[in-house]
């Protein structure tokens, strides 16, 4: 095993495990702070790719901005084990169900790709990088880019607007 | 071979990948640059707040610090001295773990960001090809430590500190984010090394026109506002919320918050210096050889700490000139009038960059 392989083995292991902790943790606060931990983990997987740019989005839009938000909200609402209201059984099988559906999706969909044949370009691959991104998106993509970004500029625009009005 | 950093480093790369194996070579570099960093810090930190005293006792016709050594220069190194041996309490019901692993994530990212900087000409820890977006993403996550420490104190006023700042960083960095942006659309690279070199034939302050002068006045306000720096430290509001997120933190730890709090003044600074004022390029105007051959001797590191100092010594004259806004007043400045100007205003810079309107 070379070094690119016992870091991924590394890093693979360690974001499984602060996923699951995501799941498990009591404590909502250490949940959200875990899943800080997972996108890290995975932002390191795109290093290893050579996709410094998406490494970068990625810390920047998870785990700079939405993750604050969570932190936000979750660290406001104050929740503990003391006021948290007890959950009817019912209410759990539920969720079991509707998880065992999400996997069941995912299995169905990842079910027929063939990994022996996508061999991961660790430091050769270049797609990742700005320059390259930048010209696919802007050639290829370029129609749901803009759109995208209209979106983005109206929900901007909105929210000053909704500030404003009062 | 000229005493330079560039040639320094140079030199002791080659040697040592000449002694050892490279991986040997390159962990050897790795502790190298930790300690460096580490000891820059240090240094960062006594002399940015013996400089913070001093400034402010001048503002304010005072000497300042004046007991310990010749004008009071080892103040801070007695401080610090006292900081360090003082007992870290960690207080009854607190989140233990997270209370004591907040000052370590504040400080850590700080490090980080030093990454990509350009301290002199060639001298630099990493030269990634999108420097200038890995600092500002880098620098986002320093929100998660101080709401970590607000959370994990389990006390009203932390926690409201650490509220206020995460909305104050959070907002503030998109105005610092699009006057940055500026720069990056004139030079049409993220890289550090790239925006330097741009600017050889002079600063973009100079060669932007006035979008430039407009981006660089709103990228002040939003690194003040982002380092929570006063007239934006509501995040640490004394006469509302005694001491903010660090109210709890004693010792060490609380030593560690305000050194990260003054070392990313430095490093906000020192991005400001390298975007608009040329990082280590020396100061040139136009045909005159002989100004531009005397700037040239001035070593480079020189010019980049120069410039930094500079800046850092405009945001501690904001300290002392302005009064602190209120918390709504401070997010009516960044929502309704500094982002729609700097959007509009990178709107502006474009049209300069196709129409090759700079200089």
């Amino acid at each position: 095993m070379n070094i690119t392989q016992i870091l991924f083995w590394f890093l693979s292991a360690l974001t499984v495990f602060s996923a699951l902790m995501v799941v498990v943790s009591k404590n909502p606060v250490y949940s959200v702070l875990w899943l800080i931990f997972t996108f890290f983990c995975i932002s390191g997987h795109y290093i290893m790719l050579n996709a410094q740019f998406l490494f970068i989005v990625n810390i920047i839009v998870y785990a700079g901005a939405i993750m604050v938000l969570f932190l936000f909200v979750i660290m406001l609402m104050n929740l503990n084990q003391s006021s948290e209201p007890k959950k009817h059984r019912w209410l759990r099988m539920a969720g079991v169900v509707a998880g065992g559906c999400l996997l069941l999706v995912l299995v169905a969909a990842l079910k027929n790709i063939d990994i022996k044949k996508q061999v991961a370009e660790t430091n050769t691959g270049d797609i990742g990088l700005i320059g390259n991104l930048g010209k696919v998106l802007f050639n290829q993509y370029v129609v749901p880019f803009e759109i995208s970004s209209i979106l983005f500029l109206s929900a901007m625009v909105g929210t000053v607007v909704i500030g404003k009005k009062e | 071979m000229g005493w330079s950093l560039e040639n320094i480093s140079h030199f002791i790369d080659s040697w040592l990948y000449n002694e050892f194996d490279p991986t040997i070579a390159r962990l050897i570099e790795f502790l190298i640059i930790a300690v460096c960093v580490i000891g820059l810090f240090a240094v960062l930190g006594l002399v940015l707040i013996l400089m913070e005293r001093k400034v402010s006792a001048w503002m304010q016709v005072r000497l300042g610090p004046n007991r310990v050594g010749p004008g009071g220069m080892f103040q801070t190194v007695a401080d610090t001295l006292k900081l360090i041996v003082k007992e870290g309490m960690t207080p009854l019901n607190v989140d233990k773990f997270l209370f004591n692993l907040a000052p370590f994530i504040v400080m850590i990212v700080s490090m980080v960001v030093l990454a990509p900087l350009m301290f002199a000409k060639n001298f630099q820890i990493w030269d990634i090809n999108i420097g200038i977006l890995f600092i500002t993403a880098v620098s986002s996550v320093s929100v998660i430590g101080i709401l970590m420490a607000g959370w994990a104190s389990n006390n009203k006023y932390s926690l409201l500190g650490a509220m206020r700042s995460g909305a104050q960083i959070v907002s503030y960095e998109l105005s610092a984010g699009l006057s940055v942006l500026c720069i990056v659309v004139l030079t049409g690279s993220l890289r550090i090394s790239d925006i330097i070199n741009s600017q050889a034939n002079g600063w973009w302050l100079f060669k932007g026109h006035i979008p430039v002068i407009i981006a660089f006045v709103i990228f002040i306000i939003a690194v003040t506002a982002e380092t929570n720096r006063a007239p934006f430290d509501l995040a640490e509001a004394e006469s509302e919320l005694t001491a903010g997120f660090h109210t709890e933190y004693s010792g060490m730890k609380f030593a560690l918050f305000f050194l990260a709090e003054y070392v990313n003044v430095f490093i906000v600074c020192a991005i400001g210096a390298t975007i608009f004022l040329g990082g280590w390029m020396p100061l040139h105007i136009g045909n005159w050889n002989g100004f531009n051959h005397a700037m040239d001797y001035i070593p480079s590191f020189l010019w980049f700490f120069g410039k930094t100092f500079l800046l850092i010594f405009v945001i501690m004259w904001f300290r002392w000139t302005f009064p602190r806004l209120r918390i709504d007043q401070l997010l009516n400045l960044e929502w309704k009038y500094l982002l729609p100007i700097s959007m509009f205003n990178l709107l502006l810079v474009t049209v300069i960059a196709i129409l090759k309107w700079h200089f």
